[in-house]
This record gives C-alpha cells, structure tokens and sequence, in this order.
C-alpha cells in the first residue's frame, strides 16, 4: 500500500514538472496604446507567439501612458511588476533615477543571448533613451515626433492653398484666422499635448533652452526656462487665439486628435503616432512639418518623443530570456518597417529605415518621411537632445493647470508661465529630496 | 435585572473575531501604514527613504493648494448635498401621492444607485463632453460657451451634478420612508382645518422630515466628501487647474500621479481625522433622533 502511495506521488510529481516544461513562460507587457495602435500591439505579440512556443508575450492595456507608468510603479512597491512596461517618453527621467528597480535592456539582450549593437539604431533616439555613460536603458517601441496635420477640404473651402501647409507659426496663426473668419470650420488651430509639443519640442525645434543642465540631460539638479521671451509670446498668441474660438483645448494628453478627425478643427499639431486614427476617420487630410518661429538657422531639430519599453529587475533568466527574444523580434527590419509603415511612428533601427527608403514607400507618401527628416535633419545641439527630469509627469500637470486657466481668460502668458516655472522649480528640488 | 455574562469564556471573543479581524485588516494597518508614511520621505519605488518627522504635515498646511482643495471641496459637497437632497425631496413628495404603480416608480427610481462611481461619471462625460457630447453640442449650438474643460465653473457643476444624480436615489428612499411614517391623521386634521398643499407641506411635514433631513445632510456630505473619488477622475481629473480638485482627489493626484508618498499620506492623515470628527458627530446628533421603528 506504501509503496503505491509514494509511487502514484512520484508519477503526479514527474507529471507536474513535465507539464511545467512544457507551457511556454508568460510574459507580462503592459502599455498605453488605444485605438489603430493598440491593434499593432496585439498584432505583433500574435506574431511573436506564433513563431515560437517557448514564450508567451501577454499585452494588457494600462491606460493613458501617465496612468500605466503609475500601474507600473504601484506594482512594482506591491513586488509584482509586470516583465515588459511601456514608459512615455516624460517617465523615461523617472525610471532613471529608479536604479535597482529596473534592467537596462543592453544586460537583458546579453543575457538572453543576444548581441547589442548599438549602432543599429538611430542615434537621436539612443542617445536619448541612453545613461549619460551611453549605456542604453530601454527599448525604443514607438518613438515619435510632432507633426502637423491639416484638414484638405477645409483649406479649399476657406480659400487657402490645399497642397502647402503653412511653415511658421505666424503662417498657422494667420490661417487659422482666415478659417474661422470664413466660416469654413467653428475652429482653425487645435493641438494635442500642450506641454511635450508646444514647449518641450517647440524649445528644441527653434533651438532655445527649456531648462538648464542641457534640459537635464547633463544633471537632475535643474531650473527650468521656459518662461523666456520667445515661449511667453507663442502662449499669448494662443491664449489671444482662444477668446474666440480660433484656438480650441482639447485636454492634456491627446484628446485634440478627436477635434480634428470630427472636422471641428482645421489644423491640429500632433504625434507622427496620431497617424492610425486619422487614416481611420477617412478624412482628407495632408502633413506638414511641425511649424517654427521664423529666425535665423530655424528650424534646428524635434526631439524623440512616444514611448520606450522598460524591463524590470527581480524576474527570472526564463522570462528575461524571453524579454530578449521579444526585443531581438521586434527589431527585426521587416518588422519595423511595417511598424514604421502602418502606425506612422518612426523605425528605431537604420536598416528599417533604409528598407523604408528603397522599397519607394517615401516616394509615394513624402509626407511620411517629415518626422524622421525633422529629428535627424541635423545634428543636436544642447536645447535640442531632449527634456529629461525626474518628475517630469508632475512638471507637465503644473504646465497644464497653469495653461488651463490662461486659456480660460484668468491669466495672461507670462503669468502662466512664471508660475509654471516657479512651481515646477519648487517640485524639482522636492523631487531630488532637497 | 437579570445578569448578562456567558458561562463560556471563549465563545464571545470567538464570536467578536470576525469583526475585530475585518476592522485590524481593513482599518487599523492601512491607517498605521498611513501614519508611518506620512513621517517619511521616499522615492517613488520606495528604494529609499528617510524620517522627516511632521515635515509633511508642515509643507501641506502651507501649500497655497491644499487651502484651495479644502475650498473646493466643502463648495462641491454642499452643493451636492443640497442639490440631491432638493431633487430627493421634490421626488418623494411626488412619489407619495402617486396612487397606481408606485412599486413601478419607486423601482425605477432607485436604479441610478446601482451605476458605479465611474459609469455615472463616465455618462455625464459623454452627455457633456465638448468634443463629443450631445447636449455640449445643443448648449453651444444655442449660443452658451459650453467648454467644461476649460472653464472651472462649468466643470464643477458638471461634477456636482453627476455626483447628486447617483445619490438622489438613496436620498429617495429615506424620504419616502420618512413620509410613510409621519401619521396620516395629523395630515387630515390640517386639511380639515383648512391648509392647502403647500402649507401642510412647510408646516407639518417639512418639520417632522428633519431628523430624516439632518441624518441625509451628514451622510451626504461624506459621500461627497470620500464617495465620489469615480466621478471626479473621469470626468474631470481634478482640472481645469484644480478647479475640482477635492482634498481626496488630491491625495490620490500626489500620491500616485506626482508619486510624492510622503505628502499624500500625510493628506490621507487629516482626511482620517475628518471622517472621525463626521463620524463621532454622526452618533452624538444623528443616531439619538433617528427612531427605528
């Protein structure tokens, strides 16, 4: 009877551990992504799976990127971080200064076997997701730049030219009057994230300083900027723009998108990612380069924005060995050309780029190109690599209340932005424990 | 009288286990953890932190924010104490003189507080919504500047009316339990003496509500107060700058958008002794002139 016992144990023993061995490892890869992009990524993880059975990738969705970096945060205190997260580009300061929490995505490549070479990729985007060392934190998923996009049919019908999109602000502006005084749409001008567009790239597209420390590349201990005189202008000609309608908000992140797919707006400045949804709308649309304030050796370069995927520290070799499976599938040129080529963010890798260049894909859409060519159209200089704090999440919501009531008539530009820049300092040091 | 003590000396504390568990559990360790917290200072994946002492306590009744925060909140939740309770009122009065269907009614009426938080907030949302909303489109098509997400004032009404639509209905129920109870006869005898509606009504049965009316106001105030965290963030996340940012939203928003732990335990700290200043208030007033009967 004994003996029964302890064999049928042995059989349900060696039973469990076959079957252990033979379901592939999960892998936890949360995001932020909704809509047209949100199917890549259910896409693309379909693909990994299928190609191999050792792995199993596990999109879930978070949230907007703020709420998923927070989720991330939450559970990674409660010990149960997901393997993969994706981190806007704001956060990017925030898993910095998280050393012990995090697994820069050259060590897990290594371990998993892989080789890293990092002058596959894009230089502006690793230097950016890079430790001032150079060693390359996280993996660029999508990476983005602000572009512009205008409605065609409301062009025509308020008299413009349909084939150029204005170049300059001033031109915008003039536009987006001309469009409203016309009657050709309720409201001219509209923009998606007023803080990463309209300040962090705006600083860097017309080459002046966002914030000291070479907008915080160079160090954490940083003073913003942009309270000088060339953003304190832009702002109060928005703010003028929004008394009568020219100029409409639509929110913090990037719910302006739906004022212009609805044709309520004419022109909106937002992500090259913002792509999908309006090619969804059906909409007759064109793209420009993100607009500039017209001045000497302007406009300079965009910087990265979108997102980059984080890997947590405290997994086990199976699951970074996956992790590094995933990332090396996801780097794959064909892979990213079509990521490149369906959702309108950048490739990461040259080759994808290249591949994108011969196959003509630019020829038949030039438009598609302007994001890369504005990022890589020359080299940086020390405004233009781009914003890293350690809070920059929280100095992007002060932005955004300070903008709120500016553009609710409550204050002027300069107001605005003073208070933005104190209360943003006062949170910097907070942050740095100062 | 006769002596109430157990021979078993066991069983009672067995039978009071389950609640002191609950109350260990669900109140005494999260609130430690809140006091701890709210002495320290750490990054925000908690790999370092160090004791400051009443720090956060100091900063916060300094911030110029968090004084904002107290304002809007006692603004938000009176309004929408007195506005759910207004509507309530009105609902039940109407209820009650209702002859055929008045299960029908009453049911009917007692579905908005099944919604959650969030759904209700998320209905308003869709309703109002400048870029989407129906009725945004009506009010700005009839010439009114509806743009909530800029103007703070407009916001808040959104907010407040949400938060009172899904709480009428408990409101409801109580008025018309009330109203059941009041005795018919005192009602004919004023009738008989000649007083309308209107007068019976502010005479009679206004007066003998008001234990119902004064228990409702406090239970109110503290649903507004802690209950309509849901509504808030889906609606308007606190904005336009803070124009609705309530002391409980502001907890989270430092907490767990500006990961600053520190200064949102501390918040949740004086939030504690609020809900224990209501509750203590609740039972020395409320619970001596509510009659079960």
């Amino acid at each position: 009877m004994r003996s029964i016992l302890t064999s049928a144990i042995a059989a349900t023993t060696l039973l469990l551990m076959a079957s252990s061995a033979v379901a592939a490892t999960e892998i936890a890869w949360w995001h932020a992504m909704t809509g047209a992009n949100n199917e890549v990524v259910d896409q693309l993880a379909k693909e990994f799976n299928e190609s191999q059975s050792d792995y199993k990738v596990v999109p879930v969705f978070k949230g907007t990127y703020p709420e998923t970096l927070n989720a991330g945060i939450a559970a990674f205190r409660a010990k149960q971080p997901p393997a993969i997260m994706q981190v806007f580009d704001a956060g990017s300061g925030v898993m910095m200064g998280a050393q012990g929490a995090i697994v820069p995505v050259a060590d897990v490549l290594e371990k998993g076997g892989f080789k890293f070479d990092k002058s596959q990729y894009l230089p502006g985007i690793v230097a950016y997701y890079s430790k001032p060392d150079g060693t390359m934190l996280s993996f660029p998923y999508n990476s983005s730049s602000p572009i512009l996009y205008y409605n065609k049919n409301i062009f025509e019908k308020a008299g413009l030219n349909a084939d150029t999109p204005p170049k300059t602000w001033a031109e915008v502006f003039d536009a987006a009057r001309k469009i409203k005084t016309s009657g050709a749409a309720p409201c001219g001008f509209t923009s998606t994230w007023l803080t990463w567009i309209q300040t962090e790239n705006f600083a860097a597209w017309n080459n002046i300083s966002y914030a000291s420390n070479e907008n915080g590349l160079g160090g954490t201990d940083v003073k913003l900027a942009f309270n000088a005189e060339p953003f304190v202008k832009h702002f109060q000609d928005i703010a003028d723009l929004a008394k009568d309608g020219t100029f409409r908000y639509g929110g913090r992140t990037s719910e302006a998108k739906q004022l212009f797919t609805s044709g309520e707006c004419a022109i909106l400045t937002e992500s090259s990612g913002g792509l999908g949804d309006i090619v969804k709308s059906g909409m007759k649309y064109g793209i420009g380069q993100l607009p500039y304030e017209d001045g000497p050796g302007r406009p300079q370069n965009t910087i990265p924005g979108g997102a980059s995927l984080w890997v947590f520290a405290g997994k086990s070799d199976a699951e970074y060995k996956g992790v590094a499976t995933f990332f090396n599938f996801l780097s794959q040129t064909k892979v990213q050309a079509r990521l490149h080529q369906v959702s309108g963010y950048m490739p990461v890798t040259m080759a994808a780029y290249e591949e994108t260049k011969k196959s003509g894909f630019y020829e038949k859409n030039p438009a598609r190109e302007t994001p890369l060519l504005q990022m890589m159209g020359k080299p940086p200089t020390e405004n233009s690599k781009g914003v890293r704090l350690v809070n920059l999440p929280q100095v992007r919501d002060i932005m955004n209340e300070e903008f709120e009531a500016m553009l609710a008539g409550k204050q002027d530009a300069k107001a605005a932005l003073d208070k933005a820049v104190e209360r943003g300092n006062a949170a910097i040091q907070q942050a740095i424990g100062n | 009288m006769q002596s109430v003590v157990f021979p078993n000396k066991i069983l009672p504390y067995a039978l009071v286990a389950p609640q002191i568990v609950l109350t260990v559990v669900f109140f005494f360790w999260p609130a430690s953890q809140a006091l701890y917290q709210s002495m320290m200072r750490e990054d925000p994946f908690g790999l370092q932190s160090s004791f400051v002492g009443l720090a956060n306590f100091s900063n916060i009744l300094a911030d110029e924010n968090y004084l904002h925060a107290l304002r809007v909140t006692v603004v938000f939740s009176l309004a929408t104490a007195l506005l759910s309770m207004g509507i309530a009122l009105l609902l039940a009065t109407a209820a009650d003189t209702v002859v055929r269907g008045k299960g029908f009614y009453r049911t009917m009426m007692i579905i908005p507080y099944a919604v959650a938080p969030a759904v209700a907030g998320m209905l308003w949302l869709f309703m109002f919504n400048p870029a989407m909303g129906t009725f945004a489109y009506i009010l700005r098509r009839n010439g009114i500047p509806w743009d909530p997400l800029l103007n703070g004032d407009q916001a808040m009404s959104l907010v407040v009316v949400a938060a009172a639509w899904k709480q009428i209905s408990y409101n409801f129920l109580f008025f018309v339990a009330g109203l059941q109870a009041i005795p018919k006869s005192l009602l004919e005898a004023a009738a008989i003496d000649g007083a309308r509606g209107a007068r019976r009504f502010w005479t009679i049965v206004f007066p003998l509500l008001a234990p119902t009316t004064f228990f409702l106001l406090v239970i109110n105030t503290v649903y507004a107060f802690f209950d309509t965290f849901g509504i808030i963030h889906s609606v308007t996340g606190g904005g336009p700058a803070k124009a609705t940012e309530t002391l409980v939203y502001k907890v989270y928003n430092d907490g767990f958008v500006n990961l600053n732990l520190g200064s949102s335990a501390a918040q949740s700290v004086v939030l504690m002794v609020i809900v224990i200043a209501l509750t203590a208030f609740q039972f020395r007033f409320v619970e001596r002139r509510v009659h079960y009967g």
